[in-house]
């Protein structure tokens, strides 16, 4: 592609999102929220992913974020911006704990595995009313504080500057994850992936590196743990549950995880099917009815994902515009 | 042909009840090109996989180097210098030629995870791809470089097979039955990489069962049977050692 179109592309890109909230409703604006910093979550869900393991136990991890960044903020009185960042850390290192017994087991064992880490954690949430607040949670969580920077006057009650705010920390966070992935180490991650045993005969510790893939994208659902904590000033046991959890593995198995951008398609995708449509015909009861048939639908008929159907176009697109060169 | 380079000791492997390997021992010179052979289900494989840490030795030992090796996992044993390759063209078949020889690169320059979060290009960078070519020029693929691993044709698999494992320059290469489903051509110019590899320093462990291709380029050779040693020695003693003959055609002598 010429330099000068993806500079046009990511111009554009950028306009859209920013004048996104401007076309938006009030409640439509705070989706809008939450959708960002899903889109973090499933990206980093990905990383996982590109190791070959799945987890069950992910949006805990993102609970652990939450949690930790509304405790330092509230009982601790740390800097929110700075507890959010010591949120994602707390939940990569907790990660790191889990791995020792969870990296003892591969495949479905460890899918099952993951899923009893993630229940001991909500149920010690539950269990300990000091500090966790029990099966209510933590309640008036410190929001993030107003500043102004002369052009952006941030103001944590108008979603738009949040929207704002969590953009800004969910692409750094995509680009983090982005440039992992092209650096020497995420060719590692394909190798462990795809053939442990000849990666293992390069010298490389299978082990190593899926520890290595658990602990860097549990930091980024903490990151987007503590993102949501801070925004709706609310944690508890419930919103980190199996549930959620196959909202996510929806995402990501409905968008494809092949490519960088499926799970953000399918972030994006079900996210406005969920919100905008379902709402509107008043058929949001229906939320995991739909969601299951979708899944099922896409696993039959589509089964790398909608970034495929999105491939296959830009494809034809390809065919139209470009002339045909001998020898390719 | 100096001291042994690795050396096999009393080694067994059971399965439940059945030994697969049983009070093996047998030793390759540093610089040999060195054959293991012997009929189907003698044990070959699994020796292979006790020897590259695949599998754990039920006892005995194995010594790299005067070291013993036997017990640990493969990638530890393969960061001292003895690396495999394995059966069927086992490659990353979507990554490409050139990409599958910078993961063989990894010890060499093993990349850093902290500059990978940094975006820091590091010039080991640079240089695992330099070898990597470098690799891939030796085992001729150097024009396949940017076409997918899957794509390329059986012969080139096997190559780049063993340019993924000589890409870390180890001092000792296991072929797992390189000759398997090769045609008379594509083995002659197997036979050829082989001794060019041995030129430029490696000491290889061969286990095949075609018996054409080994005869004609093993310094020695270690036959076994039932999982035991039966012999040892230079191809034109094993080819007319009588109980070679018989573990493989059968009971000639007494039958005739």
């Amino acid at each position: 592609m010429p330099r000068w179109l993806v500079a046009v592309g990511v111009l554009a890109t950028a306009a859209l999102l920013l004048a996104l909230p401007h076309v938006l409703s009030f409640s439509q604006r705070e989706v809008l929220v939450f959708m960002t910093i899903n889109i973090l979550v499933v990206c980093s869900y990905r990383l996982l992913t590109l190791t070959g393991e799945w987890s069950l136990g992910h949006v805990v991890m993102m609970g652990v974020g939450a949690y930790a960044s509304a405790l330092l903020a509230k009982k601790v009185g740390v800097f929110v911006p700075l507890a959010m960042l010591l949120g994602a850390f707390t939940a990569a290192m907790v990660a790191l704990v889990l791995s020792v017994p969870l990296f003892r087991m591969k495949g479905f064992y460890f899918l099952i595995g993951s899923f009893a880490a993630g229940e001991i954690i909500r149920l010690l949430w539950k269990r300990f009313r000091d500090p966790f607040g029990g099966p209510k949670g933590i309640k008036r969580i410190d929001p993030m504080p107003d500043f102004d920077l002369g052009i952006w006057n941030f103001t944590f009650f108008d979603p738009v500057s949040y929207y704002y705010f969590a953009l800004l920390v969910v692409l750094a966070g995509l680009f983090v994850m982005w440039r992992v992935e092209k650096s020497p180490i995420g060719l590692v991650f394909h190798a462990v992936h795809w053939q442990d045993n000849l990666a293992r005969s390069a010298g490389i510790s299978v082990r190593a590196y899926r520890t290595l893939a658990l602990v860097l994208s549990s930091g980024f659902a903490g990151l987007a743990g503590a993102l949501l904590a801070h925004y709706i000033g609310t944690v508890n046991p419930n919103m980190f549950d199996i549930e959620q959890m196959v909202y996510v593995l929806t995402w990501a198995i409905v968008g494809g995880t092949a490519t960088f951008y499926g799970p953000i398609i399918g972030c994006v995708v079900l996210t406005v099917v969920n919100e905008i449509v379902l709402r509107e015909i008043g058929l949001e009861q229906g939320r995991p009815m739909i969601y299951g048939m979708l899944l099922i639908g896409t696993v039959l008929f589509l089964p790398k994902g909608l970034e495929d159907l999105f491939h296959r176009l830009s494809r034809i697109g390809l065919l139209f515009s470009r002339q045909p060169r001998g020898g390719q | 042909m100096s001291e042994a380079l690795l050396e096999v000791r009393n080694l067994s492997k059971r399965f439940g009840g059945l030994k697969a390997v049983d009070q093996l021992n047998f030793s390759v010179a540093e610089g040999a090109i060195h054959g293991l052979i012997g009929p189907n289900g003698a044990g070959k494989t699994t020796t292979f996989n006790l020897i590259s840490g695949f599998y754990r030795p039920s006892s005995g030992s194995v010594l790299l180097s005067g070291e013993d090796i036997s017990g640990m996992p493969m990638h530890r044993i393969a960061r001292r210098g003895l690396v495999r390759t394995f059966q069927h063209s086992t490659l990353f078949a979507e990554l490409s030629v050139l990409e599958n020889a910078v993961v063989g690169t990894y010890m060499l320059y093993p990349p850093q995870t902290f500059a990978a979060l940094a975006g820091l290009r590091l010039s080991r960078d640079d240089a695992a791809k330099n070898r990597a070519r470098q690799v891939l020029e030796f085992f001729g693929l150097l024009d396949h470089a940017d076409e997918l691993a899957r794509s390329l044709s059986h012969g080139h698999q096997r190559a780049l097979g063993m340019a993924v494992a000589l890409a870390s320059r180890p001092s000792i290469v296991l072929l797992d039955e390189p000759f398997t489903g090769m045609n008379p051509e594509e083995t002659r110019g197997m036979m050829k990489l082989m001794f060019k590899i041995r030129e430029a320093g490696a000491t290889i462990l061969i286990v095949e069962h075609d018996m054409r291709a080994i005869m004609g380029i093993c310094d020695r050779i270690t036959v076994m049977n039932f999982g035991r040693f039966l012999t040892e020695g230079r191809p034109n003693e094993v080819r007319r050692h009588d109980e070679v003959i018989e573990a493989y055609l059968g009971k000639s002598k007494q039958n005739a």
